[in-house]
């Protein structure tokens, strides 16, 4: 049976996408309660109602979680990561037939513990310094972070190799780049999403909310106008949708930030307060979120009427976020729905009753979490303060004075420090 | 991996019982690999019986290679990271034509200048990266390189997004399944490849003895660990390399050990090797020269007790650098060989003799440089955690960048530090 085996997979591999078996799919998880609800009304209706229940349970979700604050949010994240990560893997696993192999199952979950320990600790030892500097502990598992992370990385790494067993070479090696591919996506993105969390809420609500306003608006467009269909990919989109869909989701995005930046509590990063122990959310908002007066081109002038108009800065990045959520967005939507014909799967997974697994919800998100996180780094804010002076205190003694004497002599020329009295 | 070549011969029994091999690739051979072996070469030989004519091949190659190693050391690090680039860039084509023999995809549309487009990107991400650190002066004079740095980052995801989105475009409905393969191929063997051969210049940057004696070690300890196991080999070290032996394996540790002491031992006298590699903004070209630091002076170390009845000295002068020379020599010989495995484990899955026949005897360059694969970034995370800190010059331009505000917060706490910990006592208010 072995042998059987391997020659399949060879097989698998070469014949064209039509022979391939269909994986048969996963069981129906629709709740009792909607089914009895809903029996009544015909096929379609009853899927269309599911769905849209499920929207507004999401939508409702969204919002007590962003009720709950930061680290709530930063706990949602990440169970998303590991559970997109366990629907990918578990694809692989029924496309491989690979459910038995020794030791994978335990090798693919500990190197998603290792990957994200290795990022966790950096975005802690970086936003949490002064609450990490207290305890002695974490000090020592900050200071040798890389290599602690390394170290673990490698014993998977031998792990696998000596889990290597005879007639399994080729599909042992398939899942080991599997799991390292979905890491690579899964992982470095929810990782992203937190430090843009950390910006700001308003970096990560204005963001995933433009995904999810250009799906729905392009899907309507798509209903009421829909004509030449955009790719053969998905034949269900068409110009009229992606197109309408960008301008509602330019709108969406500039009124949406309007109403988001008046609020400290969406604005301002969070940081952990030493005096009272907490995580707090104050701050005085930054240029970007103080209005500010724009004198109108004439052009739009003489259409709107007004000569000048007062807006956030922020409303301007807007534009940029919701342009890339409408315009490049929908590739990462294209790219899984490629993935999923690839493979013969009509869902990721079935964890959400009509609309499929976590990965479809989030597809589209992949590329928005990467861009954002670059666009901030880009041309928003410059290094980070407070991993500045976690390396400043890691200097030695001598380094430390002349870099505070560089300093010192650097904010007195510029008059920011004051020349204070001796004594 | 001088065994590997001999073993997959004697195995040809094992490896056909594992599956037909027929049956993987339709019919049609595995790879072939044709000799490569230079005219001038099979004609010296061409007496002797065919497994010395091996034996002779490889060894000629082996000192060609090691002389050829010492050239570009003396050439310089310039030299060096070229070279780097060329081997990274060989191995990438390698592993991706394994990609597309095993998968009959040489045809598929546009995907070699996908996967050509791909290595460019990350090449030109991490590379940018390493230009903007080490070369920052030059970088800030000249006002386009000034903008591509400011922007680096934002650049480098346009173009990977760019090859993405045309990757997406170029989704053909017959072969979705074969394209989304060679997608992950690509991936992985970027990971692989680029990032290590990144780590390598860096380590490199630190100072040219952090890149030799590594790479170093490791050959050594392939050749070491042969020896041993020719003359002393009894004892079956793994099933997928079955004529790796636990005699070679612990003998050629600890002679790897005692090479890399030795080796650093001569290598530490030197600035050239020991000095990191700067670019000088005067003269507009690398300069290695510099005070040596602590670790590459000599030092007085007390012998313990055991080894001073062995040895009948009581202390011993040594440079620092050879106490970390023992840690690295270590991890070659333990760790580096999982590399080689994993590299052996990878040709039996697709079953392939070597990765390509560039080197006649050696097989491919990825045959050569398996075993160095987790060294890299084994020295990398060494450094960054134990030798150096961070930058100070460093440091104070990114501060220089700050807002006033946290500007003042961070003086602040650093002064508060400074205090606590009394060295601000003897230091007078300007």
């Amino acid at each position: 049976q072995e042998v059987y085996l391997e020659e399949r997979l060879g097989e698998l591999d070469l014949r064209s996408d039509s022979d391939v078996p269909y994986v048969p799919p996963p069981t129906d998880s629709t709740p009792e309660i909607l089914k009895r609800a809903l029996s009544g009304l015909s096929a379609r209706w009853k899927n269309w109602w599911i769905r849209g229940i499920l929207t507004l349970a999401m939508i409702s979700g969204f919002f007590l979680i962003i009720y709950l604050g930061s680290f709530m949010l930063m706990l949602l994240v990440l169970s998303i990561q590991v559970k997109c990560y366990h629907e990918i893997i578990t694809i692989g696993y029924r496309v491989y037939h690979s459910y038995d192999l020794p030791w994978f199952r335990s090798l693919s979950w500990y190197f998603l513990l290792c990957v994200n320990y290795f990022f966790y600790g950096e975005t802690v030892a970086d936003y949490f310094a002064t609450f990490v500097q207290r305890r002695e502990q974490l000090q020592f598992l900050i200071r040798y972070h890389r290599f602690i992370s390394f170290a673990l990385y490698l014993i998977g790494f031998c792990m696998f190799v000596l889990s290597l067993v005879k007639k399994h070479y080729r599909l042992q090696f398939y899942m080991f780049a599997w799991t390292h591919v979905t890491l690579l996506i899964t992982v470095t993105q929810s990782h992203l999403v937190i430090q843009n969390l950390f910006e700001g809420m308003i970096w990560f609500l204005v963001p995933i909310s433009s995904v999810i306003c250009n799906d729905i608006t392009a899907y309507i467009f798509g209903f009421f106008f829909g004509r030449t269909p955009l790719i053969k990919l998905s034949p269900k989109k068409t110009w009229e949708g992606f197109i309408g869909g960008f301008f509602s989701t330019v709108v969406f995005g500039f009124i949406f930030s309007y109403f988001l930046a008046q609020h400290q509590y969406f604005v301002c990063p969070e940081e952990y307060n030493s005096e009272t122990n907490r995580f707090v959310t104050e701050c005085e908002p930054s240029e970007l979120f103080q209005m500010k007066k724009y004198s109108l081109p004439p052009l739009l002038q003489a259409v709107l009427g007004w000569e000048a108009v007062n807006m956030y800065p922020f409303q301007m990045h807007s534009i940029a976020l919701s342009t890339f959520a409408s315009l490049i967005g929908p590739f990462g939507g294209f790219f899984a729905s490629g993935f999923k014909r690839a493979f013969k799967i009509k869902d990721f997974a079935d964890t959400i009753p009509g609309h499929g697994g976590i990965m479809d919800r989030f597809d589209c998100q992949y590329l928005m979490a990467t861009f954002v996180h670059v666009y901030i780094t880009s041309f928003i804010r410059g290094p980070n303060p407070s991993k500045l002076l976690k390396q400043l205190l890691v200097l030695q003694p001598e380094q430390q004075l002349n870099v505070y004497r560089t300093l010192k002599s650097h904010l007195l020329e510029k008059g920011i420090l004051r020349p204070s009295l001796r004594g | 991996n001088l065994q590997e070549s001999e073993s997959e011969n004697k195995l040809d029994g094992e490896t056909a019982s594992d599956s037909e091999s027929k049956s993987e690739f339709g019919g049609s051979a595995p790879v072939p690999t044709s000799d490569d072996t230079p005219e001038v070469l099979n004609r010296a030989l061409s007496n002797l019986s065919s497994r010395w004519k091996n034996w002779w091949v490889r060894g000629i190659l082996t000192l060609a290679m090691i002389t050829f190693f010492f050239i570009i050391i003396y050439l310089g690090p310039m030299v060096l990271m070229t070279i780097v680039m060329c081997v990274q860039i060989k191995c990438f084509h390698e592993i991706i034509t394994i990609g597309y023999n095993v998968y009959h995809s040489y045809d598929l549309p546009w995907f070699r200048t996908l996967s050509w487009y791909f290595l460019l990107c990350v090449n030109y991400f991490f590379y940018g990266e390493t230009v903007t650190d080490y070369f920052f002066t030059l970088v800030q004079r000249e006002e386009p390189l000034r903008i591509l740095s400011k922007y680096h980052r934002f650049i480098s995801f346009a173009l990977y997004l760019t090859g993405f989105c045309m990757f997406v475009l170029s989704l053909v409905k017959k072969h979705y399944r074969l394209q989304f393969y060679m997608f992950g191929w690509t991936h992985v063997t970027l990971l692989i490849v680029v990032t290590q051969s990144h780590l390598i210049i860096h380590n490199l940057f630190e100072g040219m003895i952090w890149f030799i004696v590594p790479i170093s070690c490791v050959i050594c300890n392939d050749i070491m660990a042969y020896m041993f196991g020719f003359f002393f080999g009894r004892t079956p070290l793994i099933k997928l390399s079955p004529k790796k032996t636990w005699e070679g394996f612990i003998g050629g540790f600890f002679a790897t050990v005692l090479f890399g002491l030795l080796l650093s031992y001569v290598m530490s006298g030197y600035r050239c090797f020991t000095c990191p590699v700067e670019f000088n903004n005067d003269t507009n070209s690398f300069t290695v020269d510099c005070e040596p630091s602590e670790l590459f002076q000599l030092q007085e170390y007390n012998i313990p007790l055991v080894l001073q009845s062995v040895v009948g000295w009581k202390t011993v002068r040594m440079y620092p650098f050879q106490i970390h020379s023992i840690a690295l020599s270590t991890f070659a010989s333990l760790i580096g060989p999982f590399g080689g495995f994993f590299a052996s484990g990878f040709k039996r899955a697709f079953k392939i003799k070597d990765f390509a026949n560039t080197i006649p005897g050696h097989g491919g360059i990825m045959d050569r440089f398996d075993c160095q694969y987790l060294m890299a970034t084994f020295v990398n995370v060494y450094i960054a955690s134990f030798i150096r800190g961070p930058n100070p010059s460093k440091l104070i331009q990114q501060f220089l960048t700050l807002r006033p505000d946290q500007q003042l917060h961070i003086f602040n706490t650093l002064k508060a530090h400074l205090a606590d910990k009394g060295l601000l006592a003897g230091l007078e208010d300007a």
